[in-house]
Parts: structure tokens; C-alpha cells; sequence
């Protein structure tokens, strides 16, 4: 086993390149939906299991189902109205099960990204060949279903292999949410092409917040604000991004949406806010910044 | 490790659900309900009154369950506290409201406690079956011979002590078998508690006809955000307001909705947190277009229009 991801050099914020965002913008903002399909009843990995009781765990299930049913147009309603689009985070076997979804976050200009097939298919353990047939299943899906290219990874569930990175790079795929080192895009060290991470800000992820931190609605929203607020600050030294990474049938509840209204309408009052999409920052950051970075990387490298 | 490549086959990669139980639809794409009186909310208030055997052994991990060296009289006692004194600080608020509740329970407790039968039936309320005690979660793999004999003692039970009809089932820690919707419909039960997909009732296929899914609450269950998640009272009542304000102002546009509070009496009946609930309750029950209900008075209204 590695003892470190070997994906990135060490890069401290207060000795780097700038980063500017558009119109002088000091964060980047965006929202990342994830879009997801539990099944009842999946295959076993090894690596994880899916449900902590035996089938049907009825329970997990259709809370998770609530976000489709009942959470997702919510949560949808709530961005459009402050003019947040989407980044959609996405099991594509949503585009199978429930095409409604992807058909109403097309018509709003939503990036889709991938999210594996099911939450409840991990890749831990995969060879290469099968995470390889996973990766063009996902591909080739959103392609079919939305015309657009995946141009974002957050691997199913969080679960990888060591693989994953590179391979990534050789299918095309511009920008990983997976890596939470840094607050602005970072280039990833692989070989058969460019990668970037761009910033999830897995802290602020509705998930992490209220269900593994067990945080209320309304704290949620004071841990948002305070990290913008926080950002946006620093932001005017060199450019920050912040995500909120969200999950329907957590957000999408009655007694959370509101909540969360609130902050959408904060962060977008704000000024010097670039709201935007994943595949909008990876695309600034390559034309503008990548190259910048790079050599700035490898000539500190040199140095040492 | 190896991985078979079966892995990567999805045999119910189809349109709608990966199961044949109910079927895939958005809740603001359905027909508006109109509750009596052009209510907007209908308030569903579930009581939970439960036993949790000091030798219990469940199958599956039960939340609250005895978990200190036998004897655990703290547990068991602390349980029991809200059968003996925190259920009647809530019926008291409750009937200072004016509000009507399901009152779910477990057979074992309604024959050790016939008392607390009485005191709903006294009120007109409706009990719903909560299985036989929380010792006895139904679980996936459990034989079905056995579950079946156990649903149909619960039922008996139940209908002879109260002479109600019983047609709600909420399980025990929500868990089911396969089996358990076909056993329970069999049984003449017309409405599950246990699925949270949600804010609706909604159809629900069993092999003995359908049956409906009613949205018991989750989310909003004293336990799980005062006991799991250690939430302040404060908090507690933040989230019922806050769902209260949201399915409100979407009633106005999409039909009536359902607000479900789940309440445990060791819980919400404690002598510190009794104020906190009835803030919220008045809260709720000072708008107009409020209809308070049981779960079977709600399910009528909601199959008569649909």
C-alpha cells in the first residue's frame, strides 16, 4: 500500500500563483446535487457493504428514495430561484430509473457529472478492466441521455482504486471531486493527461454536516455562511472556490429547504461571487491558470 | 480480492423503482388533495407506547435498547417513565390543543397496560400496531411461518383488548422482512408506517391487494433528533416550525400535505422538554387550515379523491 496518494505536490496557500476569477470575482461558487440511486438489493463488495441490515433495509432505502419522490424538486426550485445552477453530481442509472429528474435539470442548463452507476456499486476492488467498463458505462450513458461529456468525476460513493486518477485522465475527464487538500483547483499528477481536482468541500457537504455530524438545519446554515464569509475574505488575497455538495432527501426536506433558501440568497447577494458550475471553473483554470501552476510546481520541485 | 464481473450487471436497470412495491412518481406531479374543510396540513400526531423487555435479544440492532450488564434498570426503567408519567404530559397537551393522535403500541404493553388502551379509547383516538414488543423487530431472513404467527398474535391481541378495527401497522424499529407487507395486508391492515420516501400517502402493492403507505416521519422523530442526532429542545422546536411553515406555504399551491410528529413519551415526555412540544403544537395548531387526524381518518380522505 501507498503511504500517500503520490497525486500531488505540497503546495502551501501563502506561496503560490494568484488565481482571479471572472470579473474579478473573489470566490467561485457552486452546487453540487448529487443525483442518486440506491437499490434495495445489490451485489456484495468486499469492500463495503451496502446497508447495515439484512435485505430489505427498509428504512435507509426510502429515505434515500424521498429525495427523488419529494426532496429533489425542492431543492431545484430553491436554486433556480436564486440562479444557482447545478452540478450534478450523477449515478447515472438515474437516466434509467427516473429520466423526469434529468429531463427538468437539463432544461435549466445543469452540468452533469459522474457519480458512478449506483451509490450502492462501489469500485473498491475492481481491476482495471471493470473499473475501466464502469467508467465507459457512465460515459457513454450521459452522453446518451443529456449530449453532454463528463467532464467531472466523484467516484461512486467516495470509493476508488489506485487507479482511478490515471485512468480518469486517459478517458478524457477534465476535473476529480475527490481529493479535499485545498481551497482552490490543484493539478493531479497523472500521466496520460491533464487532471485537475476542483474543491468539494466535503466539510460542507449536507451528509457530513447532518447526518454524521448530527448538526440541526439552522446550524447548517450558520456553518455555510461562515465559511463563505470566511472565503470571500480571503479570496481577495487569491482566488477561492467553495462548493456546496447536497443530497436531496436531506436537503430537500420540509424543515431544511427554507434554511437553505436563506443561504443561497446570502452568498448570491454578495458581489465579488463567481456563481458557477464544476465544469466552468476546471475550464477558467486550464485556459487561464493551469500552465502558470504547473511550472510554478515543477520549478519548485527543481529546487529541491 | 477479486471482484465477479456480475458486479457490473444490473439486471433492474429499467424505468421506475428497482422493486415492484409502489410506483416511481414526484410528488408535485400529482393530483392536488383537498383535505375536509380545505385544510391545507393535516396534522398527524403519532404517540409511540412501547416495552422493551429487560431480557430482550433482538435479531437486529434495536436504537434504545437495554445495553448495560443484566440486570439494566436504567434502561428498562427510563423506558418504562414514559408509559407511567411523560404519555400523560403529552395527552395533556394534546387535549389542551385539541389535538387527535394514532396511538401506536405494542401488544405485549397493551396487555401489561391495558390502562393506556382505555385512556385512548377514551378519546376516540386510533391505535396502530406496533408489533409485539421492541425485543421483536421483524427482520430480512426471518421465517415467514414465524412472522406470521407473530403478526397474527399481535392483531388479536390488539382488536380484543381495544375492540378497534386496526388498520395501521408501524413495525418495530420500522424493520421488515420481504414478507412483512403481504402478512400484515393479509391480516386486514390497510396502511404501513415504516417506508419515510414520503410526504404522502401513498399505494402500496402486497401479495394480499393493495394497501397504502402513510408518511410517518422519520426525520422529525423526538428520538432520533433529541436521543441520535443530541439536538437541543430549542432545535427541536426550530424543525417542527420549520416543516410546519414549508408544508404550509406548499399547500397553498400543490394541495393539501400531511405534517407527522413521531413522539416517544421517555422522550418527549420528560418533565424539561413537555414545554418545548406544546410550543410547537401551538404554534401549528394557531394557523387556520389545520386538521388535526388520525392516520386512518387521513386515509380515507386521501382514497376518497383518488
Amino acid at each position: 500500500m501507498l503511504r500517500e496518494p503520490e497525486l500531488y505536490d505540497y503546495s502551501p496557500m501563502a506561496d503560490r500563483p494568484k488565481i482571479t476569477w471572472p470579473n474579478g470575482a473573489r470566490v467561485a461558487f457552486w452546487v453540487a446535487p448529487n443525483i442518486e440511486y440506491y437499490e434495495l438489493d445489490p451485489p456484495i463488495n468486499p469492500g463495503r457493504r451496502a446497508w447495515a441490515k439484512p435485505h430489505p433495509d427498509v428504512v435507509p432505502y426510502s429515505h434515500r428514495d424521498y429525495g427523488n419522490r419529494a426532496g429533489f424538486w425542492r431543492m431545484m426550485e430553491a436554486m433556480a430561484k436564486y440562479g444557482v445552477r447545478g452540478s450534478v453530481s450523477l449515478n447515472v442509472a438515474l437516466c434509467q430509473h427516473h429520466p423526469e429528474i434529468i429531463a427538468a435539470c437539463n432544461e435549466l442548463d445543469w452540468e452533469f457529472f459522474s457519480h458512478g452507476v449506483y451509490n450502492t456499486r462501489y469500485t473498491y476492488t475492481m481491476s482495471e478492466a471493470q473499473e475501466r467498463a464502469m467508467m465507459e458505462d457512465v460515459i457513454a450513458t450521459i452522453k446518451d441521455c443529456t449530449g453532454q461529456n463528463v467532464d467531472g468525476w466523484l467516484a461512486p460513493a467516495l470509493s476508488y482504486t489506485t487507479n482511478t486518477m490515471e485512468l480518469l485522465a486517459e478517458y478524457g475527464v477534465k476535473y476529480t471531486c475527490d481529493l479535499f487538500h485545498d481551497d482552490q483547483p490543484q493539478p493531479v499528477n497523472t500521466k496520460s493527461g491533464p487532471l485537475i481536482s476542483v474543491p468539494y468541500s466535503l466539510e460542507m457537504n449536507d451528509t457530513v454536516v447532518l447526518s454524521m455530524m448530527g448538526k440541526s438545519s439552522r446550524h447548517y446554515s450558520d456553518i455555510l455562511k461562515a465559511n463563505f464569509d470566511q472565503l470571500y475574505e480571503e479570496g481577495a488575497e487569491n482566488g477561492q472556490v467553495m462548493c456546496i455538495p447536497l443530497h436531496p432527501f436531506l436537503i430537500g426536506q420540509p424543515h431544511r429547504i427554507g434554511n437553505f433558501a436563506e443561504v443561497l440568497d446570502y452568498i448570491t447577494g454578495h458581489d465579488k461571487v463567481w456563481v458557477t458550475t464544476g465544469r466552468e471553473i476546471a475550464a477558467h483554470y486550464y485556459q487561464h491558470h493551469y500552465d502558470n501552476v504547473v511550472a510554478s510546481l515543477a520549478a519548485k520541485r527543481e529546487a529541491r | 480480492m477479486t471482484l465477479s464481473d456480475d458486479y457490473l450487471k444490473y439486471p433492474k436497470r429499467g424505468h421506475g423503482m428497482d422493486h415492484d412495491r409502489y410506483t416511481w412518481s414526484q410528488l408535485h406531479e400529482r393530483p392536488p388533495v383537498i383535505w375536509p374543510n380545505g385544510a391545507r396540513v393535516a396534522l398527524w400526531v403519532v404517540t409511540q407506547l412501547q416495552w422493551f423487555p429487560m431480557d430482550m435479544k433482538p435479531a437486529v440492532p434495536v436504537p434504545a435498547a437495554m445495553a448495560r450488564p443484566y440486570p439494566d434498570y436504567w434502561n428498562y426503567t427510563l423506558r418504562d417513565y414514559g408509559n407511567r408519567i411523560g404519555v400523560f404530559r403529552i395527552f395533556k397537551v394534546l387535549d389542551k390543543l385539541g389535538i387527535r393522535s394514532s396511538v401506536a403500541i405494542n401488544s405485549a404493553l397493551a396487555e401489561r397496560y391495558p390502562y393506556l388502551v382505555e385512556q385512548v379509547n377514551a378519546r376516540d383516538w386510533e391505535l396502530i400496531a406496533n408489533g409485539l414488543d421492541m425485543g421483536h423487530p421483524h427482520y430480512g431472513e426471518m421465517d415467514r411461518d414465524e412472522e406470521a404467527a407473530l403478526i397474527k398474535g399481535v392483531l388479536q391481541s390488539l382488536r380484543g383488548l381495544s375492540g378497534q378495527k386496526i388498520r395501521g401497522w408501524l413495525s418495530p424499529i420500522r424493520s421488515e422482512s420481504m414478507n412483512t407487507p403481504d402478512l400484515v395486508a393479509a391480516e386486514g391492515i390497510e396502511y404501513l408506517c415504516d417506508w419515510a420516501n414520503d410526504d404522502m400517502p401513498y399505494a402500496f402493492e402486497t401479495t394480499a391487494g393493495g394497501i397504502h403507505n402513510m408518511p410517518h416521519t422519520m426525520e422529525l422523530d423526538d428520538q432520533q433528533i433529541l436521543i441520535s442526532l443530541r439536538h437541543t429542545e430549542r432545535e427541536y422546536v426550530d424543525q417542527l416550525k420549520d416543516q410546519f411553515d414549508c408544508l404550509y406555504a406548499e399547500a397553498a399551491s400543490q394541495g393539501g400535505r400531511v405534517m407527522a410528529i413521531n413522539l416517544n413519551p421517555w422522550v418527549t415526555g420528560q418533565a424539561y422538554r413537555i414545554k418545548a412540544l406544546e410550543e410547537a403544537l401551538a404554534y401549528i395548531t394557531a394557523h387556520d387550515g389545520v386538521w388535526s387526524a388520525t392516520g386512518g381518518e387521513i386515509l380515507d380522505a386521501f382514497k376518497a379523491q383518488t
